[in-house]
């Protein structure tokens, strides 16, 4: 019998390598465990089950997979099959992994809750009351509730992690430019990068080094500096740590999170590491309002590419073309994207270009300036990944300001292209606390280094308490 | 600055997007909140400072210039919500 929710990706390959379970047995044990558990969560938009001889994967939708449709959450692209397969599915499958399915997530990654989705909510496996996070809160759902061993997330402003903090697991946001955007539906171009949501870290740096590194059909991509290292050791003496105190005592983060966090940087002492406080006053206190500008002008640009004409949703319209447009467009697009196009295109409109989008550019500038300042004095940055658990369905839908502030703390790092990972550090109110460790660029194996320690010193239980 | 009523009207016309005249005054209030909220980034005085459009240090990286199979026209239309003729079918433009 194998128990879906304990079982890492390693331990599922160890399986395969063994001899002691088939690809097949493998991919059924989690088609159980979706059949069971899914019309709970709805962690997936569309299982798919593909038969395989490696260890199964579930794919954000934002992913484009040949053949198997890609939605985006939107009914603007329902019905789409793609014809073609993004970088990181085709690496994926050349690894030899098959695809469990499609999860669910924010209308074109666009939120934090994955309750901006077309098809419904996903629920979180610690609490089907609450949201699982987002904008990848499928796939962390998925991983959290033992209905995939690992899964990819796109992460613009947080959505990788973020719902990995909300859901108890372990998400990378990459480097910019490390893992080939080829492929997958575009929200916000310099800053949406592919991100593995996995149960431990050694998991993340295997499944970050399967889809990693240039791509000839992404020119923002680079080759890696050096080869990724799967971390072992438990030790931190001479990691230099520094602790943002903006980003530890924002306005609005939960005591319990901060609680959870600062025994976190505590256990990091213990193991060795050289722990100081350090500053980053503009990035947390314009780090908000920089990328709803930054991403929303970007976002409006790239969806000018839903028309009506080539794929996806078409308006019955008489009239001209550019009535069929704008009827296809407002039907098709949910509340949040329509919100951020005009937001976007008001910033970049005539008049109002210098003052929104040409500001905000700046000011990205100043918070790349004061993560490298932090950089020369440390090897990685800690705070929280979210200011709090997750919260209620239905708590924040009405209110986008609201929703935005769940991201306070994963947007700084992603301005300035950083890599940042989140591991699960402890509980409040019996819901998982993520904790952020942010590197310059291309530390990933610094991430994964001082995240593994950490991780196993934590000793979290990453199986929900209910499901126990 | 508030925005009006005419500017979500204009901006929705660039975007292509179609407001149903009963929910202009709901999208100009939302709108209006988070341009207020976003407008916070202009506190600061940057006029010296040069704006980032990219987070990586890259200067244009070239392809090389070889002929490569590309989708076959059935492939590519197999999506579109109304071929025809292996092309893609549109209202009238202009006229």
């Amino acid at each position: 019998m194998i128990d879906t929710l304990r079982l890492t990706a390693e331990d599922a390959a160890g399986l395969l390598e063994r001899g002691e379970a088939s690809g097949d047995e493998l991919a059924g044990a989690y088609l159980d465990a979706i059949e069971a558990r899914d019309p709970e969560l709805h962690a997936y938009l569309h299982v798919v089950g593909e038969q395989g001889e490696g260890v199964p994967i579930a794919h954000k939708d934002v992913i484009t997979t040949k053949g198997i449709p890609t939605t985006a959450g939107s009914k603007i692209l329902l019905g789409y099959t793609p014809v073609f397969d993004s970088t990181v599915a085709a690496r994926c499958k050349e690894a030899g992994l098959p695809i469990l399915g499609k999860t669910n997530l924010d209308e074109l990654a666009m939120g934090s809750s994955t309750e901006n989705s077309a098809f419904g909510p996903t629920r979180n496996p610690w609490d089907p009351e609450r949201v699982p996070g987002g904008s990848s809160g499928g796939s962390a759902a998925a991983v959290a509730g033992g209905l995939a061993p690992w899964a990819l997330g796109t992460d613009t402003g947080g959505s990788v992690k973020q719902p990995a903090s909300l859901c108890g697991v372990v998400g990378l946001r990459p480097t910019y430019g490390t893992v080939s955007r080829y492929g997958i539906v575009a929200f916000a171009s310099s800053l949406d990068q592919v991100g593995p949501l996995t149960k431990t870290v050694r998991d993340n740096a295997r499944l970050y080094e399967i889809i990693a590194g240039q791509d000839p059909c992404d020119s923002t991509t680079v080759e890696l500096p050096e080869p990724v290292a799967i971390p072992e050791g438990e030790d931190l003496t001479g990691v230099r740590i520094g602790v943002p105190k903006e980003m530890n005592e924002a306005e609005g983060i939960d005591p319990g999170v901060s609680a959870s966090v600062n025994a976190a940087i505590r256990l990091a002492e213990e193991l060795g590491a050289d722990v100081e406080e350090t500053s980053l006053p503009r990035s947390v206190d314009y780090g908000l309002a920089c990328y709803y500008l930054v991403a929303p002008a970007e976002a409006s640009s790239n969806l000018a590419r839903y028309d009506g004409v080539r794929y996806g949703h078409r308006a019955a319209v008489d009239g001209d073309l550019t009535a069929l447009y704008a009827r296809t467009r407002w039907e098709g697009f949910g509340a949040e994207p329509k919100r951020r196009i005009l937001l976007g295109t008001y910033a970049l409109s005539a008049g109002y270009y210098d003052a929104y989008y040409g500001q905000a550019q700046k000011v990205r500038t100043v918070i790349a300036r004061e993560h490298a300042a932090a950089f020369e004095r440390f090897d990685v940055l800690v705070s929280p990944t979210s200011p709090t658990v997750a919260f209620r369905i239905g708590e924040k839908a009405e209110n986008p300001l609201a929703m935005y502030l769940s991201d306070l703390l994963t947007i700084p790092a992603n301005m300035a292209g950083l890599p940042g990972l989140s591991i699960p550090c402890g509980l409040s109110d019996g819901l998982p606390v993520g904790l952020q460790l942010i590197g310059p660029q291309f530390s990933e194996n610094a991430l994964f280094r001082v995240g593994h320690a950490l991780e196993r010193a934590l000793g979290f239980d990453f199986v929900p308490e209910r499901l126990r | 600055m508030a925005i009006t009523r005419e500017d979500v009207l204009h901006v929705a016309a660039l975007a292509r997007l179609e407001i149903p005249e009963g929910e202009v005054e709901g999208v100009r209030e939302q709108l209006g909140a988070i341009l207020e909220a976003v407008g916070k980034v202009s506190e600061l005085d940057l006029a010296d400072v040069e704006p980032t459009s990219h987070p990586l240090d890259l200067v244009n990286q070239w392809a090389e210039d070889e002929p490569r199979p590309s989708l076959p026209r059935e492939e590519a239309l197999a999506n579109a919500p109304d071929p025809a003729d292996g092309s893609f079918r549109v209202p009238a433009v202009g006229g």
